[in-house]
């Protein structure tokens, strides 16, 4: 499958070959708005091994995310998906210590050859695991990337900033209160407006971060169903440490531990029992976390 | 069927530490209270003394103030003419030298010192960061009398070469050197204020796509503008109760200053200069108290606007 041609039957990749099938697509997709899986892949990763001061974090990773997919990565805590995330969109000149080998393609172009890596970040939104509000008003947040695109009339900013709120499910909480600190939204809400903030880049990928994990169940259903929209617009990489969620959402998930990709496959297939290794099912039905 | 009998299950008293179930004062209660005691006194002591010199400081000037200071000769007159046989107290020239030589020195170093202050704290990565924090820090441990030196035996010829003026002694050399004062810790706040700016924000602000001079200029800079415009004042602290180095370096001359080149003497010095020859009590004692009540009260301006302005800021 690394010639680029996707798998029509992605239940033969799971059986015999213990190497697992990096494209591993399933055969049936959703109609309309579905993953293209008969297309070349969004993203390409391939052999993709992250170390911080020499000690692995992840490691030999290779797989396949197509376009309008949500792709999610489940597994315990120190796992790498943190890693694998930061990787993506090259987070990794934050941490001097963490050393990335392998290649990660973008629409067939290595991450690693872009000469203008803001350019690339900002196609790429993040959703991080706590909601970070930058010290701006409302307003501000969500404008803050289109001012960087150069956007700079009331009028063309006031329209992006309504359309990315209500694409967040936020814009009637706060459209009276615009001009209002970020930080004083609920914790909630807040991390609806770092969506909206990263819609605000019209990213063609959107990386989330174990997004619920300060917020309410019922705020984090709403997130959900607005996840499922934003799929026919782009595609969304949703690392999780809830494995229900991962069922709810995500087309394909992999199943990392330890650092090492046990697993790949079609959700539901993994949540039917059909994993290449034991482990997989009985991570998925917690019998250690 | 008989109900279970909860209160079996409940600690009993004896159970607990038999020391606190007593209801004893302890060594710990002592301690607590002795503590607290301690930091009060230490808090409370801040304000004694700065009652206490602003008390004392009046006191001296007090009965010049209001017995024969000419407000008027004071505050527009350039004439400081204590040891005539017919004194004037005309303070003008003695502020304008002040406030020349304080605002160059800013000038010059705030843009140094917040240029450094950015440098170390969001680009310097480990030995080079830890090494030019470590300078900095030994800079401000340099005694302005040295820095006179500098400015008297260094600066000086120098000035007088380059500029080609008779004398190098005056504006510019004593802002330098004052702005090379007070640059360490203008840079050393500063840096504070930066690094208190959490990582968080600078990555989400480039995971949108910012470069890091963006991240700076939208996102570090007006998260730490509190912290910034702390640094600034307490340069320009620095700056106004110098006394030493601008003694040495200004030139001393009563003159209001038309050029960088021309001497001035500055409220301090001259209070420094001349208290060891007066009379106690006499006229000329006064005046320079009351010089030392106009410090005080300018300084006192300072730090107030500088807390209107960071609340005001915080407010919004």
């Amino acid at each position: 499958m690394v010639d680029g041609s996707p798998a029509l039957d992605g239940s033969g990749a799971l059986g015999g070959s213990p190497a697992l099938d990096v494209a591993a697509a399933p055969a049936t997709v959703n109609a309309g708005t579905g993953p293209l899986y008969g297309e070349p892949p969004i993203i390409e990763v391939r052999d993709l091994t992250i170390a911080y001061d020499g000690q692995p974090a992840l490691r030999d990773i290779s797989l396949d995310i197509f376009r309008h997919e949500i792709f999610g990565i489940i597994g315990p805590a120190n796992s790498g998906k943190t890693s694998f995330l930061r990787a993506l969109n090259r987070m990794d000149g934050f941490n001097p210590g963490m050393d990335v080998r392998g290649s990660i393609r973008l629409n067939g172009k290595d991450v690693n050859d872009w000469r203008n890596v803001y350019a690339l970040r900002s196609r790429i939104g993040v959703v991080f695991p706590l909601p970070v509000g930058l010290p701006l008003t409302v307003y501000d947040n969500v404008a803050f990337s289109p001012r960087l695109r150069g956007i700079r009339k009331k009028v063309d900013l006031d329209e992006v900033v309504e359309r990315c709120l209500t694409r967040a499910a936020l814009w009637d909480e706060v459209k009276d209160r615009l001009d209002s600190l970020g930080s004083l939204l609920s914790g909630g809400q807040q991390q609806r407006l770092t969506i909206a903030r990263a819609l605000s880049q019209e990213p063609e990928l959107l990386l989330l971060d174990e997004f619920s994990i300060a917020v309410d169940p019922v705020t984090t259903m709403r997130i959900e169903d607005v996840l499922r929209e934003l799929r026919s617009e782009l595609t969304i990489v949703l690392v999780t440490n809830l494995v229900q969620q991962a069922r709810r959402l995500a087309d394909r998930t992999a199943f990392f531990l330890m650092g090492e990709m046990l697993d790949i496959g079609v959700t539901e297939d993994l949540f039917e029992g059909k994993v290449t290794d034991e482990r997989t099912t009985g991570y998925i039905e917690g019998r250690y976390g | 069927m008989t109900p279970p009998d909860h209160t079996a299950t409940a600690p009993t008293p004896t159970a607990m530490d038999p020391r606190r179930a007593m209801d004893r004062r302890d060594l710990a209660w002592y301690v607590d209270r002795a503590a607290q005691a301690l930091v009060f006194v230490g808090g409370i002591s801040a304000i004694i003394f700065i009652l206490g010199i602003f008390v004392f400081v009046t006191k001296e000037g007090f009965d010049f103030v209001f017995g024969s200071l000419d407000v008027g000769e004071f505050f527009t007159s350039i004439a400081w003419r204590p040891t005539s046989n017919n004194p004037t107290y005309g303070a003008l020239a003695l502020m304008v030298g002040t406030a020349s030589v304080t605002g160059f020195a800013m000038l010059f170093s705030v843009p140094l010192s917040l240029g450094a202050a950015l440098y170390i704290a969001e680009f310097a990565t480990g030995k080079t960061r830890e090494a030019l924090k470590i300078l900095v820090e030994m800079l401000a441990a340099i005694p302005s009398v040295v820095w006179g030196f500098v400015g008297m035996s260094i600066m000086n010829p120098l000035i007088i070469e380059t500029f080609d003026v008779p004398l190098g002694l005056g504006v510019l050399n004593a802002g330098l050197i004052l702005g090379l004062m007070a640059a360490p810790i203008m840079t050393t706040i500063a840096e504070d204020a930066l690094k208190a700016v959490p990582d968080t924000y600078r990555e989400a602000a480039e995971a949108l796509g910012a470069t890091r001079w963006e991240v700076i200029r939208k996102v570090v800079i007006p998260a730490s503008r509190n912290g910034l415009l702390a640094a600034v004042l307490l340069g320009v602290g620095r700056g106004f109760g110098e006394t030493m180095a601008v003694l040495m370096a200004s030139g001393h001359a009563i003159n209001i200053p038309t050029s960088p080149f021309d001497s001035v003497r500055a409220l301090t010095a001259t209070i420094a200069s001349e208290l060891g020859d007066t009379v106690t009590g006499g006229n000329h004692w006064g005046a320079l108290f009351t010089l030392g009540i106009l410090l005080f009260v300018v300084t006192f301006v300072i730090n107030l606007t500088a807390d209107i302005v960071v609340r005001g800021i915080r407010k919004k």
